[in-house]
This record gives structure tokens, sequence and C-alpha cells, in this order.
């Protein structure tokens, strides 16, 4: 009764806490030490793409497990600043450091898109998150938990063409998880979602961010999203960090209170009289 | 939901059973005609034989074993050609797909070979090879060649950028990302070139066994034609069909089982 219960919650992604709380409870038990994340530190950082100058001199410390959130108009920056801190571009001036020998492995990205390998089944593409330790004897167990904490363990064998686009990119997170990373980058990973879908989500997303400890940086246009995730919220202008807002409302959090709405409705002001300005 | 499974699921097996004979009407109906049209005489069989005529031919060729022999040169030709240039061009393929310098030396020179017709190169080959084995397998080696070697150039070359960056991102070396994002990613590509080489492979090997050949089913054909036994002219005609269909068959069970991931090829 139980497991047919769960099954079909699954199918309607509804119901995100119902259905993810016993994998993950299982998954929580059984993991020998909680990895911590890593500091960051960004100084002068600076990149351009030809003429156009996209960082303009980034200032930025980013303490041990904080989740900070990055917003503003499309064009600004904010996705090539993930991108620097990602390593997946090449720096023009200025520096990132993490305060401790980094490995591949222990940083992460996931995109919009899910870029799921579509020929390999699920738990393989959520091996593929390993890296190096893809060959490792434990490498299937790992990704079986990894899957689990996500709540779909029960789709570990299908190809990724008959899931949903909220289940395709729940693999996706639980491939970054795969390798226990110290810092997650988030390139608005629900934009392609739809609501219910996207606040579930981001409920998966908070509840992996609490248990994992690692330190997230969430790339979003959703300002709500962002008050509703971070502990920080960065606003950048035309390369530079115009805001730095502290969130402190109290975890879980709870939708649409008034606290949050003040917040989200003054980040909003500082976005949009930017866009008078110009 | 469960009332509905038990109702879907037999009339589903019904339809694929269907689907099994449904393809095979067409066929028979045309060789029923054909055999009426020729008993009754409203088809001379000076123009064309009747099925049954065209069967008893081919018991008589299968009793002296010559059809046998037949079949088995043309089917050896035909892999063997086959084999060499889907081969090379596959070859070709990879190298041009993942190298740039590669692509720059040789794809400019492919470009202008391909745009010859092959068969225009039959004089020259009988005077370089004579009539032997060499030169059937050149001409069906060079007809396949193209075909495969710009489906897998461009199977290699339209894999999702953004899958590549991820499998960079997750550390896949060189070798891992070939084997396990871009050679996956190109095969739907390369099987539409295969299907395509197939049908090349026996349009290069019929005309050039009945231009010069001393076996095989093209040469089979040439000879009834100089002795007028039309019926053996139509049986070597409907082995080629045959022939044909089978390889098609062939590449189709081969893709089901490669491609499984593919939502085009999963159960319906």
């Amino acid at each position: 009764m139980q497991t047919a219960l769960r099954a079909a919650f699954s199918e309607s992604e509804l119901a995100s806490r119902a259905n993810f709380v016993p994998h993950a409870r299982a998954a929580r038990e059984e993991r020998p030490v909680h990895t911590s994340g890593l500091p960051l530190s960004i100084r002068g950082l600076r990149k351009s793409f030809g003429d156009n100058e996209v960082l303009r001199g980034i200032d930025l410390h980013i303490p041990v497990g904080q989740f900070v959130a990055i917003v503003g108009k499309s064009g600004c920056g904010k996705s090539t600043l993930l991108r620097l801190i990602a390593g997946l571009e090449k720096i023009d001036a200025g520096s990132i450091s993490f305060g401790d020998e980094v490995q591949a492995e222990d940083i992460r990205v996931m995109f919009q898109e899910p870029r799921l390998l579509p020929w390999a089944r699920v738990l393989a593409n959520v091996e593929v998150g390993l890296g190096r330790d893809r060959a490792t004897s434990d490498a299937q167990l790992r990704a079986e938990k990894a899957l689990a904490e996500v709540g779909l363990a029960d789709k570990r064998d299908q190809w990724p063409s008959v899931l949903s686009g909220g289940q395709k990119q729940r693999v996706a997170l639980a491939r970054a998880l795969v390798s226990r990373p110290r810092v997650l980058a988030f390139d608005e990973p629900l934009g392609a979602l739809d609501a219910l879908t996207r606040i579930s989500m981001q409920r998966l997303l908070e509840r992996v961010w609490r248990d994992q400890g690692f330190t997230a940086i969430l790339v979003t246009h959703d300002v709500s999203e962002a008050v509703a995730l971070a502990d920080r919220v960065l606003v950048i202008e035309e390369g530079r960090i115009a805001h730095d807002v502290m969130v402190n409302a109290s975890r879980p959090r709870e939708r649409g209170s008034v606290e949050l709405a003040g917040l989200e409705g003054s980040i909003l002001s500082h976005l949009l009289s930017a866009d008078d300005r110009t | 939901m469960s009332l509905i499974d038990s109702v879907s699921l037999p009339r589903n097996f019904r339809l694929t059973r269907m689907d099994g004979l449904i393809q095979w009407i067409l066929p028979l109906a045309i060789i029923a005609i054909w055999q009426v049209a020729t008993v009754t005489g409203f088809v001379p069989t000076r123009v064309l034989p009747a099925p049954s005529d065209v069967v008893l031919a081919g018991w008589k060729l299968l009793l002296s074993g010559e059809l046998i022999r037949n079949i088995w040169v043309s089917f050896w030709r035909a892999s063997i050609g086959f084999l060499i240039g889907g081969s090379i061009g596959f070859a070709f393929g990879l190298a041009n797909g993942l190298s740039q310098l590669s692509a720059r030396l040789t794809d400019t020179m492919l470009q202008m070979v391909r745009n010859v017709p092959h068969l225009a190169l039959i004089p020259l080959v009988i005077l370089w090879f004579g009539i032997d084995e060499s030169a059937k397998l050149f001409l069906v080696a060079l007809g396949v060649f193209f075909p495969i070697y710009l489906n897998t150039l461009h199977g290699i070359r339209t894999v999702d950028p953004q899958l590549i960056e991820m499998g960079r991102i997750y550390g896949m070396s060189d070798g891992e990302l070939f084997r396990r994002v871009i050679f996956p990613g190109a095969l739907p590509s390369i099987f539409v070139g295969i299907r395509f080489a197939l049908g090349i492979m026996w349009l290069t090997l019929i005309v050039a066994e009945t231009i010069a050949a001393s076996s095989g089913l093209g040469y089979m054909a040439m000879q009834a034609r100089e002795f007028m036994l039309i019926d053996v002219v139509v049986l070597s005609i409907l082995i080629y069909a045959l022939l044909g269909k089978l390889a098609d068959s062939a590449s189709r069970v081969l893709e089901r089982a490669t491609l499984a991931w593919h939502p085009a090829f999963q159960k319906r």
C-alpha cells in the first residue's frame, strides 16, 4: 500500500516531502562523515569577451557552507561569474581561491538543461558524476545512494527519455551530488520547469544543501526563488556587485511570508530602478 | 489502470502479428495478378514469364547447384566490398570529425571524388583490374565509402556540444569522451549511412556483374539474356530484390539492438 502511494506521488512530482524523506533518511544514516564546504574568495575578477567587458572587478568572500544567490538582468554577467567559479572559462584578471587544495570532484555545476546522456540508463548517468572514481568497485553503490537522495531510486534502469523534465533535473542533481562536492554551482537549474515542479525542486535543493553542508552558489533570474533559498542575495549590475543583501529569515521558510515578500520587493525595485536609469 | 492494461495487452499483441503479415499482402497480390495475367494469355510469356515458370527455373538452377554458387559469389563480393569501403569511410569520418587538421587535409579531396559517379569509372577499372574479383570489390568499396563517410562525419560533428562540455567537466579523458559521448551520439547518423550504403552496394554490384564478370547473379542474368531464357532473367531480378530486403532487415535489427535508448526505437 505504502509503496503504491509513493510511486503515485513520484509520478505527479507534487508531494516532494512525503516522497523524498524516507529515502533521504536511509542515505543519511549510512554516511560516514559530513563533508564540509569550501570558502570562496574572489578578488578583482575581470572577464571580457572581445570588446565586451562582462565582469568589471568582482570582490567577494563566501564563507563555508553559505547559500548565495546571484540575481541580475540577463547579460549582467551572472552566468559568466558562475562559469569562472566552476572553471569553465579562463580568468582575464584577478583571482578565485578556495582556501584549500581543490580537486575537480570538489566543485560541481548543475545547468539549466539536465545534460543527461540519452544512451545511458539513469544509474549510469549518475555514475558519470563520480569523475575519476568511476572505475572503483563501490561506484554503483554510491550512485544508487545519490539517486535515492533525490527520490528516484526506482528509476535507476530507465532511459532518460522516459523521464519528465523535473525527474531529469533530479537525476542531474544526483549526478552533481554523487562525488560529495564541496562547492555546488547552479546555473538557473529550475528555469525550464513548471511552477509546481519548481517549488518541489527548491525544497529538494534546500534539503540536500542542509544535509551535506556544501557551499552553494545559485544563479537565477527569479528573485522570489533567491530569497526563498539563499542566506545572501547578490545583485549584479553591469559587471559589478551592486547590492549584497543578507536574508536572515529562519528555515524552513514559509513561501509568501511577509518578511520574504518585503525583501523580494526591495531587491526587485533595485533591479527595476537600474532599468529606468539606462 | 489494471482494467485498461488487461484490455489493451491482447489487442496490442494481435496488432503486432498483423503488422508482420500486412507488409506481404501487396507483393503476394501482385504475384497473384501476374500469374493470372500470364496464364490467361493477357501478357504473352515472351514478354513476361508466369511466376510458376520462374519458380520452376529457380528449382532447376537450384538442383544443378548453379544458383547457389552464383548467389554465394555475389553475396561474397557485396560483403567484402562493403567491409572494405565501409571501414575506410568510417575511419575517414572519425578522423575528419575529430581532427580539424585531418578534415582540412582530406575533406576537399574527398568531396571532389564524391562528385564523380563511381559507375563512370567502370571502363577505367576494367583497364586497371581486368574483369576479375578486384574490379568488382573496388567498385563496391568506392560506392559504399561515401555514404558511410559523410554520415559518420555528420554524426560526429552534430553531437550536442553541451554533452561534450558536461563530459569534460566530469573529468572524462579523450578516450572516455569518445566512447561514452561522441560515438553513441553519432551512431544514429552512422546507421543512416549504412542503410544508404547497402542500397548502393547492390546497385554497384549488379551493374559491375552485368558488364564484366564470369560468375555471380548479374552474370547469370546476362547469360540467360543471350539464350533468351527470360524466366531466369526475371528470377535473378527477384533474387536481387530479396537480398536487398534481407540486408535492410539485418541493419534494422542491428539498429534496434544498439539504439534502444532512442525514443524512436522504444516500444510504443
